[in-house]
């Protein structure tokens, strides 16, 4: 089985989001089933973050003093899947299973059986209050551990969310760092349509956030956006990170119908044929024509 | 004697000066003990710490109480996230809350993950009184018992109820238990055994078994001492662990009497009777009445008129014993 190591290059992190797009494409595919655009537009932050920002080991899975990462919305397996198989959690070969009956890569994260999920995860909404949990466990332990948590924009639609940034932010709690996917798309449509969000930024600062917004595909803001939270120890920190969903994929970007579809399963006015979908995705994703664009390195 | 010697309950378990202690007291001395012995335990409140009597644990170990205002969804994760990470979370507030209103952080991050944590389910029954309808939870267990890894005790006085916490902590896994909030009858003492998984007899019968859990237990004890001088014998058994239920001492009365009522301050839907005639028609069916909540909602009162005009007292379950024995064969 590979062995994690952290990444300090640029070039190498890039190549890492990259490998976790085409295992994406590829698991989908496969599967017939599963969340395409989430998965996409959030490989970079999920490279930054397994490959340069957390502390963890996949050989001391338990380890009390590691960097926690809570994933709120569950329906992203995907993109979590491929990176921790590529940081070594388990073995790559069995992405391919995912979603089929007896794999261990369930739909949604199941921590019991995914090595390296910390929690469970679907129903959105519950991922911000699990880790403001864990970030109070750690200051009841007087141990320095991070806790990341990534949080969807659409689940700021449910009131549990708020009630977890009225916590964190009440209690001032440390070394917890929200991460926002900010795509800009849910379910039924543009996320200010279905229900509007903004100003995010004033609402985490109102309830005595830090916030730091930032390109969600640039890998080196990611991580400088990731020590700076670190940094903060006076109150709990959001990066709004700005995403394209499907990124890295001309016929899904910025398209919010591709939200819960696989390559291949719909056909809109940009897509090439259903059969020809799954083999455009990857070529897009080799070629190094701007699609992915901090490939140009 | 028909009250059955090896469970030690009180010898003024008839008598009418027996001493009252609401079960959610048994939760606030539970709490502490538990905090004595176990420095991860931790509490959580949804801003009804003197209600449910946590405010006793607050007191001594203020550190390791946390406050989360009026926010039981986030109190059920908040708990959740602490107890992936070594703690043992109780979270209390009303059960109408609790799982009312946060089944899904429940259902997923506790149960689903299998998250040791332990929810508390304050002013349960009919019995909470005068706040009516909307405070009276007695949908909870139902809720609750429907849910994989989930385990379900219902206590029947403050003594168990502190029995219960202790139990809870010692189980690795999540957990719901009730509590109620009026003064009712402290008839099982420290000696009385109690372990998840295992019913008691507590009034040796042979004609109809009572079964059921929680303070309605003592109202089916006075039932059936009435009912010995009318030549009807009852076994009375309190069934505290909803799940798993004990099954064996279940099908052992359904076997011996014949006949079945089930007690419970709870909806009959779903609820501890359902739990029991699950068992029953799956070893030894036999005629069941239940005794509980018709398919309706209380109302404003005082917890005995309550419980004498929605059939939940000493004389509902008389009459009750009596329709069942109309239907044995």
């Amino acid at each position: 089985m590979y062995t994690m190591q952290k990444l300090h290059s640029l070039p190498d992190l890039n190549r890492m989001a990259n490998t976790i797009r085409k295992d994406i494409i590829s698991m989908l595919v496969e599967a017939g089933s599963g969340h395409s655009a989430g998965p996409l537009g959030l490989a970079d932050i999920a490279s930054a973050l397994y490959f340069n920002v957390l502390n963890i080991d996949p050989k001391k899975k338990n380890d009390p003093d590691r960097d926690r990462l809570y994933v709120s919305p569950g329906h992203t397996a995907p993109v979590w899947y491929a990176v921790l198989a590529r940081a070594g959690f388990f073995p790559v070969e069995e992405l391919k299973t995912l979603r089929k009956l007896g794999t261990r890569l369930q739909g949604h994260m199941d921590r019991l059986t995914v090595p390296g999920v910390e929690s469970s995860a679907a129903s959105l909404g519950q991922g911000l209050s699990i880790a403001c949990g864990c970030a109070y466990a750690g200051w009841i332990d007087h141990k320095n551990y991070q806790t990341y948590v990534i949080l969807s924009d659409g689940e700021h639609d449910e009131g549990s969310t708020w009630e977890a940034v009225a916590f964190a932010g009440h209690y001032r709690l440390q070394h917890l760092t929200a991460i926002i996917d900010r795509n800009n798309i849910q379910i039924d449509g543009a996320t200010e349509d279905v229900m509007t969000k903004e100003s995010l930024r004033d609402k985490y600062e109102a309830s005595n956030w830090h916030v730091i917004d930032i390109d969600g595909h640039n890998i080196e803001t990611i991580i400088d956006a990731c020590n700076e939270a670190k940094a903060i120890v006076e109150k709990p920190v959001c990066i709004i990170a700005h995403t394209i969903p499907g990124k890295g994929v001309d016929f899904m970007e910025n398209d919010y119908r591709w939200h819960g579809d696989p390559p291949g399963k719909r056909e809109t006015e940009r897509t090439p044929a259903k059969d020809k979908q799954a083999a455009e995705a990857l070529k897009q994703l080799r070629t190094l024509d701007g699609k992915i664009d901090n490939m140009d390195l | 004697m028909p009250i059955n010697k090896n469970v030690h309950l009180t010898s003024k378990v008839f008598s009418k000066d027996i001493a009252e202690a609401p079960t959610r007291d048994g939760y606030g001395i539970g709490l502490v003990e538990v905090g004595e012995a176990n420095e991860n335990v931790v509490v959580l409140c949804a801003d009804l710490a003197e209600s449910t009597r946590s405010a006793k644990f607050k007191e001594r170990f203020p550190e390791r109480f946390i406050q989360v205002g009026v926010a039981e969804q986030n109190m059920a994760n908040v708990a959740v996230g602490l107890a992936l990470n070594g703690k043992i979370p109780f979270a209390s507030t009303y059960a109408v809350f609790m799982p009312g209103r946060n089944w899904d952080q429940i259902r997923i991050s506790s149960c689903y993950n299998n998250a040791n944590v332990k929810f508390a389910g304050a002013h349960t029954g009919i019995s909470v009184g005068p706040d009516g309808a909307t405070h009276q939870a007695m949908e909870d267990v139902a809720l609750t018992r429907v849910l994989p890894r989930m385990t379900v005790l219902v206590a029947t006085d403050m003594e168990e109820t502190r029995k219960v916490v202790h139990a809870a902590v010692d189980l690795k896994g999540p957990v719901y238990f009730r509590f109620a909030r009026a003064a009712t009858p402290v008839f099982t003492t420290l000696k009385t055994p109690f372990k998840i998984g295992k019913a008691q007899v507590f009034h040796e019968g042979s004609d109809v078994a009572i079964i059921g859990a929680g303070p309605i237990i003592h109202s089916a004890l006075l039932a059936a001492h009435q009912l010995v001088e009318q030549g009807i014998s009852c076994r009375v058994i309190n069934s505290p662990s909803i799940k798993p239920i004990d099954a064996d001492t279940i099908e052992r009365a359904a076997r011996e009497c014949r006949a079945i009522v089930t007690v419970e301050e709870h909806q009959v839907m779903g609820g501890i009777g359902s739990a029991i005639a699950e068992v029953v028609v799956k070893t030894y069916p036999v005629p069941i009445e239940f005794v509980g909540m018709q398919n309706s909602f209380g109302e404003s009162g005082e917890p005995a008129e309550l419980l004498k005009k929605y059939k939940m007292d000493t004389g509902a379950i008389a009459d009750a014993v009596k329709r069942v024995l109309k239907r044995k064969r």
